[in-house]
């Protein structure tokens, strides 16, 4: 590991300036991802700013809405009374994430900021155009069981393995950034990036950006929500394929819904075309399935990963088939 | 750098740590405390988790700084002065122990969970377990251990 200084800061602007002011620095949340890559040495930070005791771990009310702080754990966070009345998607997605010991310690913020599981990524030893630009990628041609079907590079076919961002995304979640110039709000859509030529860069986030809040909006069709997660053991195992719903009907017709998908891409994946199809249109397991079609029409899966279009489709079927019988 | 915090109930402080230390190094290698142990290092085993602040965490990812002024309990901590906890009498009487290594891990993960909820179900326990790999036992007597510590413990709150 290399050696690096350690600081807690005392408030959020600290934070910021402490980071901002050192190229090599890095904000730690729980260090459940951060202090693992450092082991192995994916990241090699001199200055860790520890943010986890900041006074951003509250849940607090808004307009309809939430507040979640940065640093609140995300077994607090699945646990809440109106997480779980208002955004059932988010406590479940949480809940599949990880293991109850992790769980306990990983924060909101980095949870979003996690990083790719690609073997490869966390295997100094290979090449990686992630983890060192222009080193090639041993994805394209090795190891793809959990690679992206949707959105990826000739550089990166990397996917983002959270599952609590996938409920995120479907929610249209704010994400609350202050930087060296202020505070400026993200929708989450616009956090992610795909790979394209520049797959070390995750986010849009600057160096020095700290992520304090992640706003949920007003949704009252989110209290019918769901999280369908396949994985290669019953538990304790990052998403071969994901879907989070939200279903919002009309008798027997679709008035809103909302879908994201995890495990396909190099960012949690707003099934946009999906729900296109389904808006206004019947509530039938015929337009769930043609809607997934709409959605997958340009997947393109790699050898190793193939089965995942398939999967992908069943996934979305089975969730939104639930959610109608819970309507009806 | 210096770092302090409470284990077991007794206040210790290790000088001269090094910032890349985790906590499970600092109650192994300084404060005398081998009982969590060091499988993994990467949070996939739970072999080394400690009760932090009074919830179940992998002491191998916690940076040592991260402990400081915090409480720490560890399977060290369990018993309550001669007596085993329930949990550790369980594993005996179940023959839940083969090699050993994970049942530290183990016994902080299901004390937790008898402590949090009464009448654990089969799901319940295995859902709190997850997080817990054992190479040796198949699983079946650590799930017997912990139904028969749970219904104790329900018997006799
Ligand atoms: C064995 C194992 C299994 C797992 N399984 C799953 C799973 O099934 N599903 C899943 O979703 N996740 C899983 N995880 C990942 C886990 O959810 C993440 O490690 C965790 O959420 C990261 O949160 P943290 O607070 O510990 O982040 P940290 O490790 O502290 O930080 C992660 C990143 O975020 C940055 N960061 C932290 N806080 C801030 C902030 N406020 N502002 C800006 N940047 C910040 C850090 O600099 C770092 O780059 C697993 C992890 C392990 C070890
Ligand atoms: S898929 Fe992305 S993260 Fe994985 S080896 Fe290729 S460049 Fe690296
Ligand atoms: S040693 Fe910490 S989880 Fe394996
Ligand atoms: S008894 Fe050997 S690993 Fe569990």
């Amino acid at each position: 590991m290399t050696p690096f200084e350690y600081l807690r800061a005392g408030d959020p602007g600290e934070a910021v300036a402490a980071v901002a002011g050192r190229p090599g620095a890095a904000f730690l949340g729980g260090g459940t991802n951060l202090v693992d890559h450092m082991k192995l040495g994916v990241a090699g930070p001199d200055l860790l700013v520890d943010v986890s005791r900041l006074p951003l771990d509250r849940v607090e009310e808004t307009a309809g809405g939430l507040r979640v702080g940065a640093a609140v754990r995300n077994s607090d966070l699945a646990a809440h009374p109106l997480v779980r009345e208002r955004y059932p998607v988010l406590a479940r997605a949480l809940l599949s994430g990880a293991s109850g010991q992790l769980r306990n310690v990983a924060t909101t913020a980095g949870n979003l900021l996690q990083r790719t599981r690609c073997p490869y990524f966390q295997d100094v030893t290979t090449p990686c155009n992630k983890r060192v630009p222009g080193s090639g990628c041993s994805a394209i041609g090795g190891y793809t069981r959990y690679h992206a079907i949707l959105g990826a590079s000739e550089h990166c076919v990397a996917t983002h393995p959270s599952d609590m961002a996938v409920a995120m995304a479907a929610l249209d979640a704010v994400v609350v950034v202050l930087g060296p110039g202020g505070e400026r709000r993200l929708p989450i859509g616009e956090l992610y990036r795909l790979p394209g030529d520049a797959p070390q860069r995750d986010t849009v986030l600057e160096h020095g950006d700290l992520i304090t809040a992640v706003e949920l909006p007003h949704l009252p069709a989110a209290r019918r929500s769901a999280y369908r997660k396949v994985r290669d053991r019953a538990s304790f195992s990052f998403a071969l394929v994901s879907v989070a719903a939200v279903l919002d009907l009309d008798g027997d017709a679709v008035r809103d819904v909302r879908l994201a998908l995890g495990g396909v891409a190099h960012k949690p994946w707003r099934a946009a075309r999906a729900e296109e199809a389904l808006r206004g249109g019947p509530a039938t397991e015929d337009a769930f399935r043609r809607a997934a079609d709409a959605e997958l029409a340009g997947a393109r899966p790699l050898p190793g990963n193939e089965f995942k279009v398939a999967m992908t489709r069943g996934v979305v079927v089975a969730a939104l088939r639930d959610l109608a019988e819970e309507g009806r | 750098m210096r770092v302090g915090f409470t284990v077991n109930g007794r206040e210790e402080t290790a000088d001269d740590v090094w910032e890349g230390e985790s906590l499970l190094y600092v109650l192994r290698e300084r404060m005398g405390l081998p009982g969590s142990k060091n499988a993994c290092e990467q949070g996939e085993c739970g072999s080394c988790t400690v009760l932090l602040d009074g919830v179940p965490v992998c002491s191998c990812l916690v940076a040592a700084g991260q402990a400081e002024g915090r409480r720490v309990r560890t399977v060290e901590g369990l018993a309550e002065g001669d007596r085993q906890a329930p949990i550790q009498e369980a594993f005996v009487e179940c023959g839940a122990v083969q090699c050993g290594f994970c049942t530290p891990g183990l016994l902080v993960q299901a004390h937790d969970l008898i402590e949090r909820v009464p009448r654990p179900s089969d799901a319940d326990i295995r859902e709190a377990l997850a997080g817990n790999l054992c190479r040796c036992t198949g699983y079946e007597k650590i799930l017997a251990a912990v139904r028969l510590a749970a219904n104790r413990r329900a018997e006799n709150p």
